[in-house]
């Protein structure tokens, strides 16, 4: 009997449908226990899906890689959604017009800080060279982040876990410290929302309003292209 | 439903096919993105089951990041080494992005006429 079940694990443990289904399953538990908190944000559904998996995988032993062959169908779809983003864009065409040019002002305000702010600190805690490096492109969409990271000698996967660790945190407080500050403008919510944490603040966003959820895909966009320029610039300076 | 979502997927491999041409230090997905709106502004408007399907794709979006974001697992030694400066910097310019970047656009919106909504 046991010898069955050990061999119904090494099936299953390496065909991607465990993954897949985990995946799924973590997420619909998540979001119950989210609705049945009352949405509290400290339950987020996608930071409670990521522990319930990652414990998962750490008790069954399954490497990480193991997992993603599953899931990367899942993660595939991130591509087209983040074209979809046009659409709630595309509806906000008359701010768009008049507003441009604050618009880019504020996105190149936000990444400076958002990088530089990020580099900063860990300067003067005393972070080594690698968790500095890496992080300065950590606000950037992963693709562009590791990108950046290449380009500069940090270390590209060391990177995307600063961009995943600043978009939960975003997710989780944005809308908390947002408040605090007082800003109330659905597009200063959204834009603010995109440029400190990508495409994972942007999800947030759209949760308020498609108005907010269309500056935060706007944000997505210029907040990589002016750290892909800026960052390589400045290091360069500071070398 | 599925006309939608290959013209998804064709503005995404339109983008991926133009980053690799050009060079461009942008994801293929942003530059499909912009290929999208370009296209909306011509024609004009959303068509409904464009708005539809988009609706379905946004009501889940959270459930897209998790196979990256478990990725976390596999540094975990490095972010437990050097966690605090780490937690601090990200925590910190987060805030401090999000409260500046809003303000400031919240400011220059509301003085470049105050007609927002």
């Amino acid at each position: 009997m046991s010898q069955d079940f050990a061999g119904l694990w090494v099936y299953l443990s390496t065909s991607p449908l465990l993954g897949l289904t985990s995946t799924l399953l973590a997420y619909q538990v998540a979001v119950w226990l989210f609705e049945k908190s009352g949405r509290t944000p400290l339950l987020n559904p996608m930071v409670v899906s990521v522990f319930m998996i990652v414990a998962f995988l750490m008790a069954t032993g399954t490497p990480y890689r193991t997992y993603f062959d599953g899931a990367q169908f899942v993660h595939f779809l991130l591509g087209p959604a983040t074209v979809a983003l046009a659409v709630p864009l595309y509806n906000q065409l008359p701010i768009l017009r008049r507003a441009w040019p604050v618009i880019l002002l504020v996105v190149l305000v936000g990444a400076l800080i958002a990088g530089g702010g990020a580099v900063l600190i860990a300067w003067v805690l005393g972070g080594s060279e690698k968790v500095m490096l890496s992080l300065a492109a950590k606000s950037v969409t992963t693709p562009i982040a590791m990108g950046i990271a290449e380009r500069v000698g940090g270390i590209p996967s060391l990177t995307a876990v600063m961009v995943l660790l600043t978009g939960i945190s975003g997710s989780m407080a944005g809308a908390w410290i947002l408040d605090l500050a007082r800003v109330r403008d659905q597009a200063a919510r959204g834009l603010a929302l995109g440029i400190a944490a990508h495409g994972i603040g942007t999800v947030r966003a759209l949760q308020m309003s498609e108005k907010a959820g269309a500056f935060g895909g706007l944000a997505i966009g210029l907040t990589g292209l002016f750290t892909a320029v800026l960052v390589p610039l400045i290091l360069g300076l500071l070398r | 439903m599925l006309p939608y979502i290959t013209v998804l997927l064709l503005c995404q491999l339109a983008g991926e096919v133009l980053v690799r041409l050009s060079g461009l230090p942008l994801p293929g997905p942003v530059v499909g993105m912009v290929i999208l709106f370009a296209g909306l502004v011509i024609r004009g408007r959303v068509p409904d089951g464009l708005e539809q399907t988009v609706k379905g794709i946004f009501a889940n979006f959270a459930l897209l990041f998790i196979p990256a974001c478990v990725g976390v697992m596999v540094h975990l030694e490095v972010i437990a080494a050097e966690a605090l400066p780490i937690a601090l910097a990200v925590l910190g310019s987060t805030a401090a992005t999000l409260v500046i970047s809003g303000r400031l656009m919240q400011f220059l919106m509301r003085s470049k006429g105050g007609d927002t909504p």
